[in-house]
C-alpha cells in the first residue's frame, strides 16, 4: 500500500497540474490562452503551474512572435509523458487495491 | 494515508474528462442527425415525384447516360439538393451552438476548427468529383459517390467527436460501395444514407450525450 503511495507523483498532486498534463498528452501542441480558457485560470496562476512543471523538464514551452505579440505554446516532453503515464497508472492501482 | 479513494476516482475522472474535452468536439447534438435526416427523406420523396411526374424512374434516369441532357430536370434536382443541405446545417448549428451553450462550451475552438477541416477537405473533393460525373452525364454514379465521399468525411472527422460518427462513416461507406455496383438502386441507398442512417445514429447521440448534463 505504502508501496503505491510512493509511485504517485507529487508534481501531479493539484488539479491545475494534473489538466495541464491531460490536455499536452492528448495534443501536439496548445498555447497559452487556449489553456487558460480551458482550464479556466488567471494569467499568473497558470504561469506559475507552468514554470514548476518546466522546471522538472515534463513541459516544453515555446515561444515566438506572431506580429508584435509573442506567442507562447506548450508541448509535453518525452520525460513528462512518462512520468503523467506512471501517475495515471499508480492512480489506477491505488483504486484497484483498495 | 495521503490519499482517499475518493480523490484518487475524482482525479482519474478529471484527468479523463479533460482528455476528452480537448481532444474531441462533444458539443455535436444528436437532433443534428435525426433533422438532418428528415429533410434527406422530404427531398427524395420531392425529387421521386418530379423525376415520375416526367415520367422518369430513377433507375432509368441513372443508367441511360442520355446525350442530349436535360438541363432543367438536372437544375431542379441539385436544387432540391442544395435546399436539404442548406436546412440541414442551419439545424444542425442551432442544436450544436444550443447544446454548447447549455454544457458551457466554447463554440469555436482547436476542437471545432479540427473537426470542421477533417469533415470539410473529403467531402469538397467530393462536391468536385460530382460536378465532373455531371459533367461527363454519369448520373447514376452521383447518389453512390455523394454517399462515398460523405462516409470518408464522416469516418475522418469521426476521431476529432462522438466516436458515432465514425461509425455513420463506415456505414455509408458500405452503402456507396454496394450502390457502385447496383447503380439502379441508387434513389433507395440514398434515403437509406442519408435519410434513415442519420436518423438512427441521431437518435443513439441524443441519448447518449444530449440529454445527459
Amino acid at each position: 500500500m505504502k508501496n503505491i503511495i510512493e509511485q504517485l507523483n507529487k508534481a501531479f498532486d493539484n488539479r491545475v497540474r494534473l489538466g495541464i498534463m491531460s490536455i499536452l498528452l492528448v495534443n501536439e501542441e496548445v498555447d497559452f490562452n487556449e489553456m487558460k480558457e480551458r482550464l479556466d485560470l488567471t494569467d499568473g496562476n497558470l504561469a506559475s503551474h507552468i514554470s514548476a512543471l518546466e522546471k522538472l523538464d515534463y513541459v516544453l514551452v515555446k515561444k515566438e512572435f506572431v506580429g508584435k505579440k509573442t506567442k507562447t505554446t506548450y508541448q509535453v516532453s518525452i520525460l513528462g509523458k512518462k512520468a503523467f503515464q506512471d501517475h495515471i497508472k499508480a492512480l489506477e492501482k491505488l483504486l484497484h487495491k483498495k | 494515508m495521503t490519499k482517499d479513494n475518493q480523490s484518487t476516482l475524482q482525479d482519474i475522472h478529471y484527468i479523463k474528462d479533460m482528455m476528452e474535452k480537448s481532444s474531441r468536439f462533444i458539443s455535436l447534438s444528436g437532433l443534428t442527425g435525426v433533422f438532418a435526416g428528415c429533410f434527406a427523406i422530404i427531398g427524395s420523396v420531392v425529387a421521386y415525384i418530379y423525376l415520375g411526374s416526367i415520367g422518369s424512374a430513377y433507375s432509368e434516369f441513372a443508367t441511360s447516360f442520355p446525350r442530349h441532357t436535360m438541363w432543367d430536370d438536372l437544375v431542379f434536382l441539385i436544387a432540391d439538393a442544395c435546399i436539404v443541405a442548406f436546412l440541414s446545417i442551419t439545424c444542425g448549428l442551432y442544436f450544436t451552438i444550443k447544446q454548447s451553450r447549455k454544457k458551457g462550451i466554447k463554440i469555436w475552438d482547436s476542437t471545432s476548427k479540427r473537426l470542421l477541416v477533417n469533415l470539410m477537405i473529403p467531402l469538397l473533393a467530393g462536391g468536385v468529383f460530382c460536378i465532373a460525373l455531371l459533367k461527363w452525364g454519369l448520373f447514376g454514379l452521383v447518389a453512390p459517390s455523394t454517399l462515398l465521399f460523405y462516409g470518408f468525411a464522416c469516418f475522418n472527422a469521426g476521431k476529432y467527436t462522438h466516436k458515432e460518427v465514425r461509425y455513420l462513416g463506415i456505414s455509408e461507406i458500405t452503402l456507396g460501395l454496394i450502390g457502385v455496383f447496383y447503380i439502379g438502386f441508387g434513389f433507395e441507398l440514398w434515403i437509406l444514407g442519408f435519410g434513415i442512417l442519420h436518423i438512427l445514429y441521431g437518435v443513439i447521440m441524443y441519448f447518449k450525450y444530449d440529454t445527459k448534463a
